[in-house]
């Protein structure tokens, strides 16, 4: 079928939503208010743990404006218990009320919920409601929860160890014992938060009279919110509708459903009123789920030459109080254990996974899932293991990748790595680098007494994930498709609908560079509409490095078959084979007789023309919707580089140059590809370098503002050189592979391992994010002193 | 409840005027009570800057301020930026370098770069970084302002 080579994919288009977001007509949660909307405020626990003996609510309902007040009872009552179900028996399943029931197990946990004529009102009211509590001992940390005289926080459950995971290839034992060197460390990164610019909020509004619940929220998956809050209140599917329009932010913080988004839904229905709750900054912090807080055991074996002879890891992560939806708590330390093996060949290996239940927010998804846990431990392993050596650490890694010849490649935790290029990204990040003339520099700079350090990380992710394995693992979920619908009007416009729900990746443009293609039109020809579950097909949202991969495929698909009925269409109308014909400027011509065409407009108006204008017996209408299932998913990969010089003075780590080298396949849109690598990598430094959430002895947040969890401003990230190789992926459709979270992934370990490059003289190595100058100082410690 | 008072402004060039109690938020009045929900609000204790607007000629930050200072005072907010239905030099120059992704910081950080350059025509990489750390971005990794700040200085400057 003669169709040209494509436009649009592969450029760099810049993006469609811009416009109406750099004008202020975004339409986001907080933009809407519609007639007799109630503001809602919150009312959360100051305890991290306690029982409530009594609620006293009348001084809030007292209170003029005030419409409503729901306890826990009240919830419970109109919606079932959130329940994040495993396949995995040894995944334990406890309940996360939507607001408290007769317990908090956090501090920051929603305990009561006022609705009010203003958000001012709603507040004050929160003020006046009284809680009896009766403190319990706080579970602190994972090591007082696994203390059998520890309290269990769910009493279900009969343990705080909710997750017990464990992945193994070979005899790691006794490759450990007989290799050449084995280095080990412990590891631990804390918790972290995703901070989205945009905090969480909701806006319910049901219909009585058909009885239909919308629900406009911060969500990225707007479809397994539908899906679940169907559930939860035992309405039929079609009358719930999700929308999740423009987001400000997502990094996995909005991809689990949250209490809010069920009690607001509750409070909306029984008011008959829409209700609409905007979380404040502190809320977020305190409520919206925190990532990592892992401590990782490792121990790596090499041969004398540095080839990996085994790998064996014990990942113990502090969960927080409650498993959340749909992800469960295994989300976390699974899939580190899942990725600790990266992209070497591996022998053999034994991965554990603990997840412990303590009194502090729940842990969630958040940009890497896991990984950037894991990137930081094998890489941090594979640099020891060359220093001990005396070998390069860029060397190291090259003796050990997956290479050409082991794709398809299985590793240790079962996942299939296809082709993909680890050597090749390596390679050109030490060129881009210069790395010789780098290392040149350093040792100049040492020589000057200065603490440079070069760190390099090497990663592959999952990305595109299908249906025959689970986003998390365990999860019996199942979200291995998106579909795709695009729709011709008769003037030849092109509308395209998705169930994915872009919060900033630019999927309108992609999707649209996309669907222009297949179907030969210009990209303004083509409007883009997802984040809404009444217009969209079936589909869950956007997370996990899938709507590129998966929505994309949709895409390519229905465009196939609309494309093969406008063949079908335009040789009929030019009375020629369709085989013949070819598609250019929005125009299908004869092969070869440019002068023999009809422009789309005229083939989409026959389309809805009737019988003269269709070949005999085709359908009227220009319309198709296709799903696509990726199956496995694919891989990305990439090497990160960073030259970082420590002040010896404050210990401040400055990051002098920052290479990413990463191959996502075929690329739709290399701006769009280097913003999602900026940005992530941005959030990586973060990670390495200055964002911790922090609780005390008695479980209470001490960084619950912007003032003490720090997100890096423009002044703290460097400028960023990023490359790109295209190896398209031999198991996706179009050869695209996910990649929206990779900059996350790699960032934390090159900045660790350029810090402990730097201070090598010194003999210290770098086991825990992130590394403020506070900690930098005590590690230097003395050790500094008469030494390089 | 407390009294409600008169505030007088003009906002994008247009004199409003409006009642609110003496504790509403200047950002919950310009969003709520004007219907301009292009100025954001991401942390309410000053530190973000998604709130930001041009008061009286100079950024502030609109979540930190209540609605009775503005009182008599010239507001822009980021719907005032456009001229002539096309996009302000700035707002083009974001677009060009990927200066935005979702979206939600943007209205501040466009207003915080416009202070920049209209204290510093042209500032250096560093000066514009320091420049917009006011507002804080989680999409961008701040590459794609830089650059688009750095791209729209030239023109900016020449329309002095």
């Amino acid at each position: 079928m003669g169709v040209n080579l494509p436009r649009l994919v592969g450029a760099r288009v810049v993006r469609r939503e811009d416009p109406r977001l750099l004008t202020g007509q975004g339409s986001y949660v907080d933009d809407h208010r519609p007639a007799r909307m109630l503001y809602a405020a919150f009312l959360r626990s100051p305890h991290a743990h306690a029982h409530i003996a009594r609620i006293d609510t009348s001084a809030a309902l007292a209170l003029p404006g005030v419409a409503a007040v729901l306890l826990g009872e009240d919830i419970a009552r109109a919606a079932k218990p959130v329940r994040a179900e495993s396949k995995t028996p040894s995944v334990k399943t406890t309940s996360f009320p939507p607001l408290a029931l007769g317990m908090v197990r956090h501090v920051g946990e929603a305990v009561a919920m006022v609705a009010a004529e203003s958000r001012y009102l709603a507040e004050d009211a929160v003020e006046r409601i009284v809680v009896d509590y009766e403190p319990l001992p706080v579970v602190r940390n994972t090591d007082e929860a696994l203390d059998p005289a520890s309290p269990v926080l769910h009493e279900e459950a009969g343990t705080n160890l909710l997750v017990a995971r464990e992945f193994a290839r070979g005899d790691v034992d006794t490759a450990l014992a007989g290799a050449a060197l084995v280095v080990r460390e412990r590891f631990r990164f804390h918790r972290h938060t995703p901070v989205c610019m945009e905090n969480r909020g909701c806006l319910a509004d049901y219909a009585t009279g058909t009885q239909t619940l919308t629900l406009r929220s911060s969500a990225q998956c707007p479809g397994l919110v539908r899906d679940i809050l169907t559930d939860l209140l035992g309405m039929p599917e079609h009358q719930v509708r999700v929308v999740a329009t423009d987001v400000g932010g997502g990094f996995g913080a909005k991809a689990s459903l949250y209490p809010e988004e069920i009690a607001t839904s509750v409070m909306a229905r029984r008011l008959g009123r829409p209700v609409k709750w905007i979380g404040d900054r502190r809320e977020d912090l305190l409520s919206t789920t925190h990532a990592w807080d892992e401590t990782v055991e490792a121990e790596l074996g090499v041969s004398r030459d540095g080839t990996i002879v085994g790998l064996r890891a014990q990942v113990t992560a502090d969960i927080g109080a409650y498993s959340i939806y749909p992800w469960t708590a295994a989300i976390e330390p699974v899939q580190t254990i899942s990725f600790l093996p990266g992209p070497y060949r591996m022998p053999t290996y034994r991965g554990r996974a603990r997840g412990v239940a303590t009194n502090k927010a729940p842990l969630g998804p958040y940009r890497g899932v896991g990984r950037p846990p894991a990137v930081f431990v094998i890489e941090g392993l594979m640099d020891r293991a060359a220093r001990r050596l005396g070998i390069d650490p860029t060397e190291i890694r090259l003796r050990n990748f997956i290479r050409d010849e082991d794709f398809p490649y299985k590793s240790p935790s079962g996942i299939v790595w296809d082709k993909s290029s680890f050597t090749g990204s390596l390679v050109r990040a030490r060129e881009a680098l210069d790395y010789e003339a780098t290392r040149e520099a350093q040792a100049r700079a040492r020589t000057a007494g200065r603490w440079l350090g070069i760190g390099v990380a090497s990663y592959v992710e999952l990305t595109g994930i299908g249906s025959a394995i689970p986003v998390s693992p365990g999860m019996p979920v199942s979200t291995g498709t998106e579909a795709a619908t695009i729709r011709f009007d008769p003037a030849g416009k092109v509308t395209a609908v998705f169930g994915v729900a872009s919060h900033g990746q630019g999927l309108e443009t992609t999707l649209a560079q996309i669907v222009a293609d297949e179907v030969g039109v210009p990209i303004e020809d083509v409007r883009v509409l997802h984040g809404d579950t009444e217009v969209s097909p079936y589909g869950t949202g956007t997370y996990a490095s899938r709507s590129l991969v998966l929505a994309g495929g949709a895409a390519i698909l229905a465009g196939r078959a609309i494309r093969e009925k406008m063949l079908l269409i335009a040789g009929h109308l030019l009375e020629a084979d369709p085989a013949d014909i070819t598609v250019a400027d929005g125009r299908y011509a004869v092969r070869g007789m440019p002068d023999r065409s009809v422009a789309v407009r005229q083939i989409s108006r026959a389309a809805y023309s009737g019988v003269r204008q269709l070949p005999k017996g085709l359908e009227p209408g220009l319309e198709a919707t296709k799903f696509y299932d990726p199956y496995y998913g694919t891989a990305s990969n990439a090497t990160h580089m960073a030259v970082v010089e420590v002040d010896r003075a404050t210990c401040e780590v400055k990051t002098l140059r920052y290479v990413v080298v990463e191959d996502c396949g075929r690329m739709v849109n290399p701006l769009i590809v280097d913003g999602q690598v900026h940005g992530g990598v941005a959030q990586g430094i973060g990670a390495a370098l200055l964002e911790e959430i922090v609780y005390d002895d008695h479980g209470q947040l001490l960084s619950g503002t912007l003032m003490d969890y720090v997100v890096p401003s423009a002044c703290e990230i460097p400028p960023m050189e990023v490359h790109h190789l295209e190896t398209p992926s031999p198991v996706t459709l179009g050869g695209f592979r996910g990649m929206g979270e990779g900059g996350t992934i790699g960032a934390p370990a090159a900045i660790a391992n350029a810090i402990a490059d730097a201070l090598a003289p010194l003999g210290i190595e770098m086991a825990e994010l992130p590394v403020s100058p506070e900690r930098l100082f005590r590690l230097i410690g003395t050790r500094a002193e008469g030494k390089a | 409840m407390a009294d409600i008072v008169t505030v007088r402004m003009t906002v994008n060039g247009v004199v409003h005027e409006g009642r609110c109690e003496p504790r509403k938020l200047l950002v919950d009045f310009i969003r709520e009570d004007l219907g301009l929900t292009g100025t954001h609000v991401g942390c309410e204790h000053g530190i973000c800057g998604a709130c930001t607007i041009m008061f009286n000629g100079e950024a502030a930050r609109s979540c930190i301020m209540l609605a009775v200072q503005a009182d008599g005072a010239e507001l822009v907010t980021v719907e005032g930026l456009m001229r002539d239905g096309k996009l302000h030099p700035l707002q083009e120059a974001f677009r060009d370098h990927h200066g935005l992704q979702c979206g939600f910081c943007t209205p501040g950080m466009l207003m915080t770069a416009l202070d920049l350059l209209r204290t510093n025509p042209s500032p250096s990489e560093r000066e514009i970084r320091e420049g917009i750390s006011a507002v804080l971005c989680r999409c961008t990794g701040y590459q794609g302002i830089v650059n688009a700040v750095r791209a729209a200085a030239p023109i900016l400057a020449s329309e002095r």
